[in-house]
């Protein structure tokens, strides 16, 4: 049903769009740009359509997926860089995922990016108008090149090929955080996005070396995924190579996925990734690219599970970046900053899930996160595009002038704070249903499972705590009032445009059922559980055992995490209702010094970018190498040119000042020194 | 088809070409005629590069100088060169495009470039040593003139620095080479891999080989000797630039290669833990200067000291790496970084024509008045942090992967320069490009259409070698596997 060509197909026709946006319109036709938005979401309809083709077939095939093999690309000595297609249910999801979103992302962006009519002269927000020409053709291209790269990541079948695609995504996230490179923060942002980012990418190039190093000499090309999860375990089993080399090997590439998936401790890239456009948030920054991370561990998932080290560290990782981000969202007023702390958080859920070795639910949540992730930033988006600010502060009382907005925030809100039966609910009580049965009573497994279960309480605080301030009380000015506004555009309290709000209707029904939908409890004619252990187990359908444990639903864990989410959501009520119970500013006054370090983010940035790169790169080695090499090093040769200078002052009269003559005293004369020296032994 | 004599009009070409320029033109007949020659030139590396595997296109004129002293005008090319040579022909041309608005002595100006040009297709297809070095040092006539005459700042300076250093490199390089020839009997470079085994020296080998690399280090260059570079590179006008960093420091890899490689395998072996050593140091040292440099020539001269040694550590995978991967990566970084550092000294030289000031602090928020200069500053960027799709990334990750089995830590650290080279470059094109527009660039263009030929001339060759690479590293890995037979090493 579905061939290599198709699969093919769904990479290139976004590819081929960027193509034709990049040098085609956006050199020659900019003018006429307004039909970027078309050509993209066009091409990118063509790939989900061949998308839901493909999970279709994975789907209903009995073995794991289709092996079309590789092809070669570069080869050089015993370096075999093969490309191909791994099709597997993993894959398959991703494809869906990613087409999905952003198809939905691409319809929203033809109305958010559009100069806005009611005020063309000074339309800052919709972005800067570059020598009088709209935006579009960048704007699409960007987004049309980052989907490509996303599909190549999640097909790749040579793990070389992955990182190649693991850095476009990079590439694009910084050209489109940075898309409005006129503002500063927007382009601090962008650079930092890829910076920090890299530092995980350069675990992840360590890791491939050590792969390279240890396997080059094997008959197979272990730069191919499927041959690594196949046969690297039991190559440490045959004692060809040692379990620490395993554990190296698996932890280099978690320090990428830690990277990528902005996880503790290189986390502090995300927030300050939301200077991008708001739909560029809701793709790359909240469905997608940061979960290439998790994607990275799952795909390698057989290796992880062969080291219990490095599923420690994944465990931890992931719990504390779960409570870690979720209080920095706590206090947070810019409301897509709120989004972004949950992000990170919603993705330690998923890595404390992979480090227990619950593959299916840290997928299952990965899929329905994206739903509703999305559809929350879209929400965000349509509430800056009436109020022209991102600050909560001075939003409020939008529910009756916004409702489509208002609802599907609400459902969304629902979702993520795990509010039966909403799809949120039933992916994150798989996580913290597996993360309890993993371990004993004390385990690191049951520390994740604490730490999730606080983050329960903070992600429904927040969220409300985000939709009250948002949709509730009076309308506090918008960015008439804020200060720093001016960036963003007019006040224009009224219902986004249709194209805006069609795709948040449309990501609220997975955001509600694709929970139950695919994973039942029981079976409705889905298989119960189908999703998480009968399809994705496939995807771990390697020659040797793999821990897939299957914990039935618990109905008191549910009530339990359900009872602290409700409690989350009463205790934003009680602080954010029109006449207060709890003021939070006298919270604030109480909690003092924490909440100081929640709204500096514990100083993380402080330490990474004052500090670390600030005082001891830039001012510190940086500075004493220069000075080195300009006092030391070239001077050093100087005095020598000098010495020079001073005996030739003794020959005068050969000083010709003639560089050739230079040249050719030079040359002769150690040609006579030499050969005094050769012929006279 | 096959071209007899393909090789010596490669090599006079140029220079006859430089004659005329010289004897005959004048200001903008001058200019079209130099274009002119170098499209020819560019069309004669192109049909070697793609044409040198069919054909035996050597030249032997074995009567060039009496029987008693055996210098021979030898000219050929294998894998090595091939893809050094198509190198020069595409910075020959664009070298032309950069020039192309000089108004100060312009015949000269193009009568150099034509002649540095040929002076470095005689470098690279040289195979008698001596010959060899003849081009060696010719090279360094045209491009003394161009610095100290059309260069900016303390352009006598640099040129005299940047003409001391390479003369005192190459004075212990001809020591080396008659030391050579005292014990082999020949300065055939190809016969003296054989012989050197079996040779007679008069010098302990070490040294020797210390000597004819100390030439090459100079060249490439390697730290300490590298100062010369950053004057030299930000006094040059930018056409000198281009052509300095973009294959006159090949020439020190080539060196490296070709000589110190494919003569003295046994001692490139023993002291492979110097080059990893150094190699590291150029890295990470030059990386650290480089993201203090507020001077944007500057900031790329050093980048150079910087992706320099990633050919140096891709030479010390000899000393147990995957030799023949890291060495073709090696040999791809130095064809990769012509590129790439080409494309950026050219747009900030045309970027300069246009704001009059390299200073970063100065610049900023160009980036909407220049699109075309800002695209081609990101390509050129990305490329030099090794973005994948750019041939930089396939330069850097085959060394890495072939120089780690060797030298594991040294290899670690290097590619953690990775992280470094992202820091200078985007925090470069942030200062200088983005950010708010300035009320003095107001008024300020973008590329002629004359200014975009070069530029995407390239930009193609780097975009279209991170695409399908093997177009350049299979006649890379052909030549390097021909060198690692001839020396026995694997």
């Amino acid at each position: 049903m579905i061939t290599e060509q198709l699969v093919w197909a769904i990479f290139f026709i976004p590819l081929a769009s960027f193509c034709i946006l990049a040098l085609v319109v956006r050199p020659f036709f900019n003018s006429k740009s307004h039909f970027s938005g078309p050509i993209a979401v066009i091409s990118i309809g063509i790939s989900f359509i061949l998308s839901v083709m493909t999970l279709v077939t994975v789907a209903s095939n009995k073995n794991h997926g289709q092996d079309w093999g590789t092809h070669s690309w570069l080869e050089i000595g015993d370096f075999h860089f093969t490309v191909g297609i791994l099709l597997d249910p993993l894959t398959a999801i991703m494809l869906v995922v990613v087409t999905g979103v952003s198809l939905m992302v691409q319809i929203y962006s033809m109305g958010y990016m559009k100069p806005s009519s009611h005020e063309p002269e000074n339309n800052e927000h919709h972005g800067p108008e570059e020598l009088g020409n709209p935006v579009y053709a960048r704007y699409f291209a960007y987004m049309s090149l980052f989907t490509a790269s996303m599909l190549g990541l999640v097909m790749a079948a040579n793990v070389v090929q992955m990182f190649v695609f693991w850095e476009l995504v990079g590439l694009c996230s910084y050209l489109l955080i940075g898309f409005w490179f006129h503002r500063p923060a927007a382009a601090a942002a962008a650079k930092k996005a890829f910076i920090v980012t890299r530092v995980g990418d350069f675990g992840f190039l360590i890791a491939l070396m050590y792969l390279f190093f240890k396997t080059f000499t094997q008959s197979e090309n272990y730069l191919e995924i499927h041959v690594i999860n196949a046969n690297l375990p039991g190559l440490v089993e045959a004692g060809v190579i040692t379990g620490g080399a395993l554990t190296l090997i698996a932890l280099g590439m978690f320090i990428g996925a830690i990277g990528k998936s902005g996880q503790f401790p290189l986390h502090t890239w995300l927030p300050d990734a939301m200077e991008g456009p708001t739909p560029v948030s809701a793709l790359i920054h909240a469905a997608t690219m940061v979960t290439a991370g998790v994607f990275l561990v799952a795909r390698f998932f057989p290796i992880f599970e062969h080291s219990a080290d490095t599923m420690m560290i994944v465990t931890i990782i992931g719990g504390v970046t779960a409570i870690f981000a979720a209080t920095m969202g706590l206090v947070s007023n810019d409301i897509k900053r709120v989004l972004a702390y949950s992000t990170v958080s919603q993705l330690g859920y998923m890595m404390l899930a992979l480090g227990v070795g619950a593959y299916g639910p840290a997928i299952f949540h990965l899929f329905t996160h994206a739903f509703f992730k999305a559809l929350l930033f879209l929400g965000s988006g349509s509430v800056n595009h009436a109020t022209g600010t991102f600050d909560m502060r001075y939003m409020g009382g939008l529910r009756k002038k916004m409702p489509i907005t208002y609802i599907t925030f609400l459902i969304g809100s629902l979702s993520l704070a795990g509010i039966f039966p909403l799809a949120g609910f039933w992916s994150k009580d798989e996580i913290l249903l597996n993360a309890f049965k993993d371990g004993d009573v004390i385990s690191i497994s049951m520390m994740g499972f604490l730490l999730a279960i606080i983050a329960v309480f903070m992600t429904a605080f927040y969220m409300f705590r985000a939709l009250f301030m948002t949709f509730e009380g009076d309308f506090r000015g918008g960015s008439e009032k804020d200060p720093e506004a001016q960036a963003h555009g007019p006040v224009h309290l009224a219902e986004s445009p249709f194209p805006m709000v069609l795709p948040m209707i449309i990501l609220a029904v997975p955001a509600v059922i694709i929970g139950f939908l695919v994973n039942p409890i029981v079976n409705i004619g889905i298989p119960k559980h189908w999703f998480t252990y009968e399809f994705l187990g496939k995807a771990l359908d390697y020659n040797y055992h793999v821990h897939t444990a299957h914990h039935q639903f618990d109905l008191l864990l549910a009530i339990v995490s359900l009872s602290i989410a409700l409690l989350g959501i009463l205790l934003a009520w009680a602080m954010y209702k029109r006449n207060p119970y709890l003021a939070p500013s006298t919270l604030g006054r109480v909690s003092g010094p924490i909440y100081t370090l929640l709204l500096n983010k514990y100083y993380f940035d402080e330490a990474y970018e004052r500090f670390i790169t600030g005082k001891i790169y830039y001012r510190g080695i940086a500075q004493i190498s220069d000075w080195l090499d300009r006092n030391i090093v070239d001077r050093i040769v100087n005095i020598v040119g000098w010495l020079g200078a001073n005996f030739g002052s003794l020959i005068r009269e050969l000083q010709t000042g003639q560089t050739q003559m230079y040249a050719t005293v030079t040359s002769v004369g150690i040609i006579i020194i030499a050969a005094i020296y050769i012929f006279g032994m | 088809m096959e071209i007899p004599g393909i090789l010596s009009i490669a090599i006079f070409l140029p220079l006859i070409s430089a004659v005329i320029v010289a004897v005959f033109l004048n200001g903008k007949t001058a200019r079209g005629f130099a274009l002119g020659a170098s499209i020819v030139e560019l069309m004669i590396t192109g049909y070697i590069f793609i044409a040198h595997k069919q054909y035996d296109m050597s030249e032997k004129l074995t009567t060039w100088f009496p029987e008693s002293f055996p210098v021979q005008y030898f000219l050929a090319i294998d894998g090595i060169s091939a893809p050094l040579i198509l190198l020069t022909g595409l910075l020959g041309i664009v070298s032309i495009f950069a020039s192309w608005n000089v108004s100060e002595r312009t015949k000269e100006h193009f009568m150099w470039l034509l002649a540095l040009q040929g002076a470095v297709v005689g470098v690279f297809t040289s195979m008698d040593f001596l010959l060899f070095f003849l081009f060696w040092e010719l090279e360094l006539i045209p491009m003394f003139f161009l610095i100290s005459i059309w260069g900016t700042g303390r352009k006598e300076y640099s040129a005299m620095k940047f003409l001391i250093f390479t003369i005192l490199g190459s004075a212990f390089m001809l020591i080396g080479i008659l030391v050579i020839f005292a014990g082999t009997g020949t300065f055939d470079m190809m016969k003296i891999s054989e012989l050197m085994p079996n040779a007679n020296l008069i010098m302990p080998i070490g040294i020797l080989f210390l000597f004819m690399s100390i030439g090459f280090a100079v060249k490439l260059p390697v730290f300490p000797f590298h100062t010369w570079l950053p004057d030299a590179h930000t006094d040059a006008p930018t056409a000198a630039s281009v052509m300095l960093a973009g294959v006159l420091l090949k020439m020190g890899g080539y060196g490296l290669l070709r000589v110190s490689a494919g003569m003295f395998p046994d001692q490139l072996e023993k002291y492979a833990w110097v080059l990893a050593l150094f190699g590291v140091i150029n890295i990470i040292y030059g990386a650290a200067i480089t993201i203090r440099q507020t001077d944007l020539k500057r900031l790329i001269a050093y980048s150079s000291v910087s992706h320099m040694g990633f050919v140096l550590l891709g030479l010390s995978a000899v000393g147990g790496g995957i030799t023949s991967l890291a060495m073709t990566g090696a040999a791809l970084q130095m064809f990769t970084h012509g590129t790439i550092t080409g494309l950026l000294f050219l747009t900030i030289g045309f970027i300069y024509e246009r704001t009059h000031t390299r200073h970063i602090p100065d610049l900023g928020g160009l980036a909407r008045r220049m699109p075309i200069f800002t695209v081609s500053l990101m390509v050129a960027g990305l490329a030099s942090l090794g973005l994948p799709g750019t041939s930089g990334f396939v330069a850097e990750v085959t060394i890495f992967v072939g120089a780690f089995p060797a030298f594991k830590i040294a290899t670690i650290i290097a590619a953690f320069g990775v992280v470094l080279t992202a820091g200078y470059i985007l925090w470069m094109i942030q200062r200088s490009m983005f950010g708010p527009e300035k009320p003095q660039f107001e008024q300020i263009g973008d590329a002629t259409s004359v200014q975009v030929i070069p530029i995407g001339i390239l930009i193609i060759s780097i975009i279209a070698v991170g695409i399908y690479p093997a177009f350049v590293s299979d006649v890379f890995a052909d030549g390097i596997a021909q060198l690692l037979i001839m020396t026995g090493a694997n």
